[in-house]
């Protein structure tokens, strides 16, 4: 693993900048410099557009532009871009199923010190719930840059999931992103840790110091939720002892809710979800609170060993 | 030839356009013996100018990039649009009495994608007007010139988004934009003047203030539609809003100026009466 570290937002605002389809329009309501479509207001200010704080109003802006032929990426804080317009979205655009990216930054706790009204907990739920709705939710910079052109291309509704917080560089330049194809990092066979977005890197970092404790697992970066990678979850079901999620989201409606999904239908076995616990976030720092509400790699590392630990004990 | 007497004979073809519409609508909702009557009766004067003078469209061609757009923001009133696209001939007619029905096009509300000629997917009130923006935003982007039509019912301006969208309109001064109040003064629970103060003067104040061209018009006399289309259309530099006065369940007099008429449907007795007063017009 590289140590730049950078945020998901930020390779997000890079890489619509990027995209040459003249056919792209951004939408912002009042939040470009953090969201980072500035970056794309510089380049293509005439297919910049600007709502002001209005984000219902953004939603169908966006859904009326798409049914004359444009790709508009709608962007604001995941918090506003989902569960205040979760009508909007619903009505005119999931159910129309109009080419049309929903681009929500700033995703879970790690938005930190903002506190619980703007982190957003739960749009893996609302969003996944949407007929038509496909669910992406990156974990580094080059997986953001690879999948903003592969959802670009893709003909029909996105929500794009990303987060503040920076994090580590995950991926050599020339790996290849599929919507709905998942990515399994390690052959570990002791336990698979299912993780998206922030969770990834910590995952992997659990992954490194298991290893010095003789104990190899397998991390797999879900970075489509919707549709889920049904194939790998059930390999690695099969291959892995020890099944794991975890989230920084809510445990009801996100990943480890579509994983069990798959489970309970296709291979039914045990699945420990990790994430937040059916509550609100709280202010702090983002590092902090990742350990406060146990999604960081020591809690990862920890919860492994306990039940490797009681499984060979009931053996 | 005197251009009066053109002028009344376009008219009076546009009314029996519209009574056509009536009377269709009034049919396939007697058919589903369910749907919204009121609304869709106080709105068909002013689609049967909007499909058959004013818009630049093509039944034939209902995907044209070029067409001029119609966003129905008061989706209840679908049975109206499905009626007057029918008259306009983008389908047969034959097939309006299955509204509602399971094997049917004809959804409840508008859906773009089973029924040709619908520009927009709508039903949940108030998000009509920012999707006519954004397609207005669209024609100027491209220089399509295409127009925008965006109807949308006195108590739906009750929604926040309306305002927020507004404030859009005249932000992009979009005078390829021209919305239409149908401005019936009643929904579902009683009068818009009770409900949450709205009447046809303040509603035309509110849009002023927005940065609206605006006038209020009687929604049921189509010269005076027509003439207000054709300012709108001479405006630039601002999005125009036309404020139609009308009559909920106009036409049928059992029906009018009653909201209990907002959404049901007709007996076997209501409906042969419905027809009878409207073949009498």
């Amino acid at each position: 693993m590289e140590e730049k570290m950078i945020a998901t937002r930020e390779s997000f605002g890079k890489a619509i900048s990027e995209l040459k389809d003249e056919n792209i329009v951004v939408l912002d309501a009042d939040l470009s410099s953090a969201t980072k479509t500035d970056l794309f207001q510089k380049e293509y200010p005439d297919r910049f557009i600007e709502v002001g704080i209005s984000e219902a109003d953004m939603i169908g802006t966006a859904a009326g532009l798409a049914t004359c032929g444009k790709i508009p990426f709608a962007s604001t804080f995941a918090v506003f871009a989902t569960g205040r317009v979760y009508d909007q979205i619903r009505s005119s655009i999931a159910y129309p199923k109009l080419n049309v990216k929903i681009c929500g930054t700033h995703a879970g706790i790690t938005v930190g010190e903002d506190g619980a009204t703007h982190q957003m907990l739960e749009d893996i739920n609302l969003m996944r719930g949407l007929p038509n709705m496909v669910v992406i939710s990156p974990s580094d910079d080059i997986e953001t840059r690879a999948l903003v052109k592969e959802i670009a291309k893709y003909q029909g509704p996105v929500y794009l999931r990303l987060a503040r917080m920076a994090t580590p560089v995950i991926y050599a330049n020339d790996v290849k992103f599929e919507i709905g194809k998942a990515i399994q990092l390690g052959e570990g066979i002791d336990a698979t840790v299912f993780a998206t977005g922030i969770t990834v890197a910590e995952a992997l970092k659990a992954q490194e110091e298991l290893i010095k404790e003789g104990v190899d697992i397998r991390v797999v970066d879900v970075h489509t939720i919707k549709p889920i990678d049904k194939e790998m979850i059930v390999k690695c079901a099969k291959e892995t002892s020890i099944l794991l999620s975890v989230e920084d989201h809510n445990v009801i409606g996100g990943l480890g809710s579509a994983i069990s999904d798959v489970l309970a239908e296709e291979y039914p076995k045990k699945l420990i979800k990790l994430g937040i616990n059916d509550c609100f976030g709280k202010s702090g720092k983002a590092e902090d609170l990742i350990k406060y509400f146990k999604i960081d790699s020591k809690s990862i590392e920890e919860t492994i060993k306990e039940k490797l630990y009681i499984s060979k004990k009931t053996k | 030839m005197n251009k009066n007497i053109m002028k009344i004979t376009k008219a009076e073809a546009l009314s029996k356009n519209a009574n056509r519409i009536r009377q269709d609508l009034i049919t396939a909702i007697y058919y589903a013996k369910s749907g919204h009557p009121g609304g869709s009766l106080s709105c068909s004067d002013i689609l049967a100018v909007l499909y058959f003078n004013e818009m630049n469209i093509n039944p034939l061609k209902p995907d044209d990039k070029s067409r001029d757009r119609f966003v129905l923001s008061k989706g209840h009133s679908a049975p109206a649009l499905y009626a007057t696209l029918a008259e306009r001939g983008y389908f047969s007619k034959d097939d309006l009495i299955t509204l509602r029905n399971i094997d049917s096009v004809f959804q409840g509300h508008p859906d773009m994608n089973k029924v040709p000629g619908i520009d927009m997917t709508t039903g949940s009130l108030g998000q009509g007007l920012s999707v006519a923006n954004g397609m207005a935003i669209a024609s100027k982007m491209d220089k399509m010139g295409y127009r925008v039509y965006c109807l949308i019912g006195d108590g739906e301006l009750e929604e926040g988004q309306i305002w927020e969208a507004a404030m859009t309109s005249s932000k992009f001064n979009l005078d390829n934009l021209c919305v239409i109040v149908d401005c019936n003064e009643l929904q579902l629970i009683g009068k818009t003047e009770e409900v949450k103060g709205l009447n046809a003067e303040n509603i035309e104040q509110k849009f002023k203030s927005f940065g609206f061209n605006t006038k209020v018009i009687d929604g049921h006399n189509i010269e005076e539609i027509m003439q207000a289309f054709e300012n709108a259309t001479l405006t630039k530099g601002k999005p125009t809003a036309i404020i139609a006065k009308t009559v909920k369940g106009k036409g049928i007099s059992f029906m009018e100026n009653n909201p209990a008429w907002h959404g049901k449907s007709l007996n076997d007795e209501e409906y042969k009466k419905a027809i009878e007063e409207l073949n009498n017009v």
